[in-house]
């Protein structure tokens, strides 16, 4: 039964992708672009050359963080759409530490790291809170957050870590630096860091507690059915508050990552970077499953960077990404390829007997 | 002084305008059980169609029209996805803000090859009525608003009366708290539904029209810039009360208008700007977590309607 649904869960992705890519499609042909060449271009740009490589898994490495982060939150039945602030705040962290602090190469990056993860997790922890003590619904506590993250990230930054007058913080300290040179050298000097190898971890580790851990088997409970869990003893309110940190820390890894690895610095934002919300997205897809969430935060790595050669070799604007995400995530929501095959099987049924 | 004060209100009443149309869209749709998280794409086509059309036929009011229109046919996908397949309302309205971003920008650049369109020529301007608007300090602010202003007043009043004074109105706050019993009373929950849903689209999309061809005069990536979560909040903040949430509208709208006037009369020295934005999400979560009053959500509010299940 596990291995029907399992097969199921990925044909239902596979032909969502499939179908948002249609509808992309459809929105070239019908703007007169050629779609044929914008894909082979966007393929192309992404995955055939060491630096294009490079760049795709540098793009790809939040992407799995946040979707991992809307995953776990997801597992126990809470929708975490404050990836976009936690990973402000973590951001803002580790570039305080990245260049106030003072540590020798290596260690300095792993405490910069952590502070960011704990930087998110905190920030996450307001929403879980309100909704375990208060049943506050979460979405909109983390709307909310976002916001002051933004706001709070802009003053600090501006008061505090520029010189006057400058839009963008100094560089963080080399030795906090995520980028080594072995990596950089093998994609031909991307941005490529070490953030993926700590994306591919905790993959891992969402895997272990989940599926291997008293813990996990709570987070899971509660994300199944709150009432049964706490009629068996377990403490709802204590998990929901615990997979809001998790999720947080999550978080703030991928923020983590995008400053001490690919940035360096941070400037003023005038609007959120979309990769918590893209999270969303790669969760969904990935059915909150710590494989699925790899695998297609790959794809929307792909889509997104491989959209700047698609907009460069086929003259189409990169926000058609945009719309193929949102009718891939339309699909797979409504889970219109399970009510096709439906259809299919009834057919088929009907004709056997 | 009373310069600055009839200056803070005018501002106030400008910037709520939007927020109070969207929010209101927001509260048909919530009232009727089904979670609204795509005001924001919603004002976001809206604001876009306005303006092209406006561009193109030099007439505001098609442009508004347009924008009714584009809002209607953008709530469907979210109507057809939560109500009729069940989806979860929250990732299908994420998705609704996904392709109005996308689609808009997308089309943008496709036509005018440019990351914003060209200039609106003709917006809806500020409209005086004569006498109130002599009035000192109110009247500038109230009687020499913009049509979408009047509008967006008016709307609160319909829907109050719509909401609380008519069958219609009655119905849909039962399928959003009770949609068995309003089942088992011969009202049906998906039809009642679908239209809120897109009395929702066709009301964020004026939102966002005031946004384009009022308050701004083009489209670009940045044109909505996270308003039709404010109006989200305000909608919460207002206790899903029409009423309630003019008054919440109206004080982001101010504290929109303080962030603003902060740096004019030098507010800021004492207050950093940002620190003025954050106030109104502040003031949502303290609400929220009941210290400024509790908000209670309609009962059925984001669960798919099944028949015969309980």
């Amino acid at each position: 039964m596990s291995q029907l649904n399992k097969q199921s869960t990925i044909v239902t992705a596979l032909i969502s992708i499939f179908l948002g890519i249609v509808v992309g499609a459809i929105a070239m042909q019908l703007a007169g672009y050629n779609a044929i060449t914008a894909y082979q271009a966007l393929f192309q740009g992404s995955l055939f050359q060491a630096f294009d490589l490079g760049e795709t898994i540098r793009t790809t490495t939040p992407l799995i963080l946040a979707g991992l982060s809307v995953a776990i939150a997801f597992r126990t039945g809470l929708f975490n759409i404050g990836v976009e602030g936690q990973m402000i705040i973590a951001q803002l962290s580790a570039l305080i530490v990245g260049i106030k602090l003072n540590l020798p190469p290596g260690l300095h990056a792993i405490v910069a790291v952590l502070v960011g993860g704990i930087a998110g997790a905190l920030w996450a922890f307001l929403p879980g809170f309100l909704k375990a003590v208060r049943g506050v619904h979460e979405v909109i506590i983390c709307i909310m957050m976002n916001f002051i993250a933004l706001y709070l990230s802009n003053v600090l930054i501006r008061n505090w870590l520029t010189e006057s007058g400058a839009d963008s913080t100094p560089k963080i300290s080399p030795n906090a630096s995520l980028r080594v040179d072995f990596l950089s050298e093998m994609f031909d000097h991307s941005r490529i860091h070490l953030g993926i190898v700590i994306a591919l971890l905790m993959a891992f580790v969402m895997y272990y507690l989940l599926w291997r851990t008293k813990l996990g088997y709570e987070l899971r409970a509660v994300g199944y059915n709150p009432y049964a869990a706490e009629y068996a003893g377990m403490n709802v309110k204590r998990n929901i508050i615990v997979s809001m940190l998790i999720s947080g820390f999550f978080a703030g890894l991928a923020g983590a990552g995008e400053v001490l690895g690919t940035h360096g610095y941070i400037a003023i934002q005038s609007a959120f970077t979309g990769i918590g919300f893209d999270g969303i997205a790669v969760a969904l897809l990935g059915a909150n499953t710590p494989i699925g969430v790899i695998f297609s935060a790959l794809l929307f790595g792909v889509l997104t960077y491989g959209s700047q050669n698609m907009e460069h070799m086929a003259q189409v604007p990169p926000e058609l990404i945009r719309v193929v995400v949102a009718a891939i995530i339309f699909f797979v929501a409504a889970n219109i390829s399970g009510k096709l095959l439906d259809v299919v099987k009834t057919k088929r049924r009907a004709k056997e007997s | 002084m009373i310069d600055i004060l009839t200056n803070i209100l005018q501002t106030t009443v400008l910037y709520a305008t939007p927020l109070i149309l969207a929010a209101m869209g927001g509260l048909f749709s919530e009232r009727s059980g089904v979670v609204n998280i795509g005001l924001e794409g919603l004002m976001t086509i809206g604001a876009f169609t306005a303006a092209v059309t406006t561009i193109n036929t030099g007439s505001p009011w098609i442009g508004v029209l347009a924008a009714i229109l584009a809002g209607i046919v953008l709530a469907l996908p979210h109507a057809i996805a939560s109500i009729t397949f069940k989806a979860d309302q929250v990732v299908s309205g994420v998705a609704i803000n996904f392709l109005a971003l996308g689609l808009s920008v997308y089309l943008v650049k496709y036509l005018y090859n440019s990351g914003q369109t060209p200039t609106v020529q003709k917006k809806i301007e500020a409209l005086s009525i004569p006498g109130l608007s002599e009035i000192p300090v109110l009247g500038p602010s109230l009687f020499k608003a913009t049509a979408f202003t009047y509008i967006a007043i008016a709307i609160v009043i319909i829907s109050y009366i719509i909401l609380y004074k008519t069958t219609f109105g009655m119905r849909l706050r039962a399928v959003g708290e009770h949609p068995h019993a309003a089942e088992t009373a011969g009202v049906s929950v998906i039809q009642l539904r679908y239209i809120a849903v897109l009395i929702s689209g066709a009301l964020a999309a004026i939102g966002g029209a005031c946004l384009s061809i009022s308050i701004g005069s083009e489209f670009n990536q940045g044109t909505v810039a996270g308003q039709g979560f404010i109006a989200l909040a305000a909608l919460i903040f207002g206790k899903w009360k029409p009423f309630g949430t003019l008054g919440a509208a109206t004080f982001f709208g101010f504290a929109v208008a303080l962030s603003l006037m902060g740096q004019l009369i030098g507010l800021v020295k004492y207050v950093p700007s940002e620190v003025l934005s954050m106030a109104p999400y502040i003031l949502t979560i303290l609400a929220l977590a009941g210290f400024v009053g509790r908000a209670v959500s309609p009962a059925a509010l984001g669960k798919p309607y099944e028949k015969g299940s309980r």
